[in-house]
């Protein structure tokens, strides 16, 4: 064993012991910040994932994000919270995209133009709010990519405030919104307001945005909330357990995340995406090596009894 | 037959949408266990039929009662099977899911399906999975439940939709075009299926069809709509040349072949007739 050359890479060198790795991953106060804020997200991320992925929505959700850059940098240029910025812009983004998407009285929120259409045109507002704002490269840099090392105090607190309230909202409109997701004309019929319910589950996108954008950045929120909701959906056909392993998916890949990259140079937002990414690629790796597994059984079943 | 009450009533029904007035005065009263097909072309207010029964389009005359009440959304008393296109091939949601959907799925606030079970069950999970196995079952899907229905063919998917609908123990069942996507063997299944859930279970079945043959061994009677007209009769009276030439006011040919199989010639399939009803 060489000896360390400095005090910074003694400091950076993780453990064998995991209790010990640990103690140094939470010995400074900006790394428990960025584990709290990152435990809440992953926390709403999860479930409102399984429920984008399921639904069809997840270039709703790329929108949403990008018009969180916009709302982000206008409350930059005003000087109020870039987390106002983030919910208002998302919330009017989310309720312009429901109105242009609907069709006789149906929401089709999966138009895919009336969603490209507000997201270049939230791009360039966020374009123009910077250049009023003669903001440094740097904020730009913040709101593509995240500041997951800078989260203070206080936004903690606001991001755990808001993933319950999420949390809260999509515990109560779960099952509807499973039955609307899936079947929306027998739902409709028996009852569930549909409508009602696309529109809150856009609300709540905007919001679970608004809240991940804070620390993994506009570009790379699918890390998040689409891709351990997509893997889990290659996992498990189950929806409880899906929405338990899309959650914990995005658990295990922010912690992992923000260690890797506190031992190493690389940015929290590469390492974090990266890992979600090979997760992804190993489930859908066992997915198709098990429907290959499968086919002759298919066979004999299609040419046996129907 | 008089002893029974009558599960739907039509008096006067009459829909207009828009300008246009799809159908009216049609007068119907459906008895429990009888199997009704709604026939007729492309346009002429067939799923809209089914839909005002549901409650989900108003009538501009009329009424129709269901169980003795004005139609109405969210009825448990009804099963219903919309007119669709199969589910998408990602759809990855178990068909036993989409079964119990069918109890769950209208109940605020949680569980999920399947997160009762992890909290220790209690009474009612057990009974809802038992119903839910139990009409699984009935349609005989229990070998394909466990897996994702969009990666199931037409007619897997049309059976625990059947399955779906059945599993509030309904006493009317609406299906629209059940049929339309299958191959002609799981045509002939999912119509003897329907023909003993209706029989067995005593419940009201109402079924749009394109072609009537699939069905012909099992109906009791047929609803003809075409032009704003209806006529509701016997499979016979109402698929004669007589009654169509009638209705359709031209020409109508209805041949028998010799393996009792109906084929209509001459019928003017969409003409004037634009396909409001179909495809939404």
């Amino acid at each position: 064993m060489t000896m360390p050359t400095s005090a910074l890479t003694l400091l950076l060198q993780p453990s064998w012991n995991p209790v010990e790795t640990l103690r140094m991953l939470l010995s400074y106060h900006f790394m428990q910040n960025a584990f709290l804020a990152g435990t809440f997200i992953a926390l709403l991320a999860g479930p409102v994932g399984y429920f984008m992925v399921l639904r069809g929505q997840s270039f709703l959700g790329h929108a949403l994000a990008h018009v969180g850059f916009a709302g982000a940098a206008g409350a930059v240029w005003l000087g109020i919270s870039p987390v106002v910025g983030l919910l208002v812009f998302g919330a009017l983004a989310a309720l312009g995209i429901g109105a242009l998407g609907e069709r006789g009285g149906r929401l089709s929120v999966e138009s895919d133009i009336a969603i490209g259409t507000v997201l270049v045109f939230s791009l360039s507002l966020g374009l123009l709010f910077i250049r009023l704002a003669s903001s440094y490269a740097a904020n730009i840099y913040a709101f593509l990519f995240g500041t997951v090392l800078g989260i203070r105090d206080r936004d903690v607190v606001v991001i755990a405030v808001m993933a319950a309230l999420g949390l809260l909202v999509l515990a109560v409109i779960a099952r509807p919104l499973l039955f609307v997701s899936v079947d929306p004309e027998v739902a409709a019929a028996r009852g569930v307001p549909v409508r009602l319910l696309a529109y809150a589950f856009l609300l709540l996108l905007a919001l679970s945005v608004a809240v991940a954008v804070q620390v993994i950045g506009v570009l790379l929120i699918f890390a998040l909330l689409v891709t351990p909701a997509a893997t889990a959906q290659q996992l498990t056909t189950r929806p409880a357990l899906g929405i338990v392993l899309s959650t914990s998916l995005a658990l295990i890949v922010i912690w992992l995340g923000l260690s890797v990259a506190y031992f190493t140079d690389y940015p929290v937002g590469f390492v974090v995406t990266t890992i979600a990414f090979v997760f992804f690629l190993l489930a859908r790796a066992r997915r198709g090596w098990r429907a290959n597994a499968w086919r002759p059984a298919r066979i004999a079943r299609a040419g046996g009894v129907r | 037959m008089d002893m029974k009450q009558p599960v739907i009533e039509f008096e006067g029904a009459a829909v207009t949408l828009g300008e246009r007035t799809l159908w009216h005065d049609v007068n119907l009263r459906v008895l429990p266990g009888e199997f009704i097909a709604i026939l007729g072309p492309n346009g002429a207010g067939k799923s809209t039929l089914i839909k005002a029964i549901l409650g989900l389009i108003p009538l501009s005359a009329g009424r129709i009662r269901v169980l003795g009440r004005t139609s109405h959304r969210g009825s448990t008393e009804i099963g219903y099977l919309p007119q669709r296109h199969a589910f998408d091939a990602d759809t990855r949601i178990r068909g036993r899911d989409l079964v119990q959907l069918g109890l769950s799925g209208t109940r605020w606030g949680l569980p999920l399906p399947g997160l009762r079970r992890l909290w220790g069950g209690d009474r009612t999970a057990r009974a809802e999975a038992k119903r839910v196995q139990e009409v699984i079952d009935l349609v005989g899907a229990a070998a394909y439940a466990d897996r994702a229905i969009g990666e199931l063919s037409g007619g897997e998917q049309q059976r625990l939709l059947i399955a779906q609908s059945l599993v509030t123990r309904p006493r009317v069942l609406l299906l629209d075009e059940p049929l339309d996507s299958l191959d002609l063997n799981s045509q002939q299944a999912v119509s003897a299926l329907i023909h003993r859930v209706a029989s067995e279970f005593d419940v009201a079945v109402l079924l749009v069809a394109h072609d009537v043959n699939a069905i012909l061994p099992y109906l009791d009677r047929v609803l003809y709509i075409a032009r704003g007209q209806t006529v509701l009769g016997t499979p016979h009276e109402v698929m004669s040349e007589e009654t169509l030439s009638h209705l359709y006011d031209t020409p109508i040919e209805v041949l028998h072949t010799r393996d009792g199989r109906i084929v209509v010639v001459g019928q003017p399939e969409g003409v004037a007739y634009h396909a409001h009803d179909h495809a939404h």
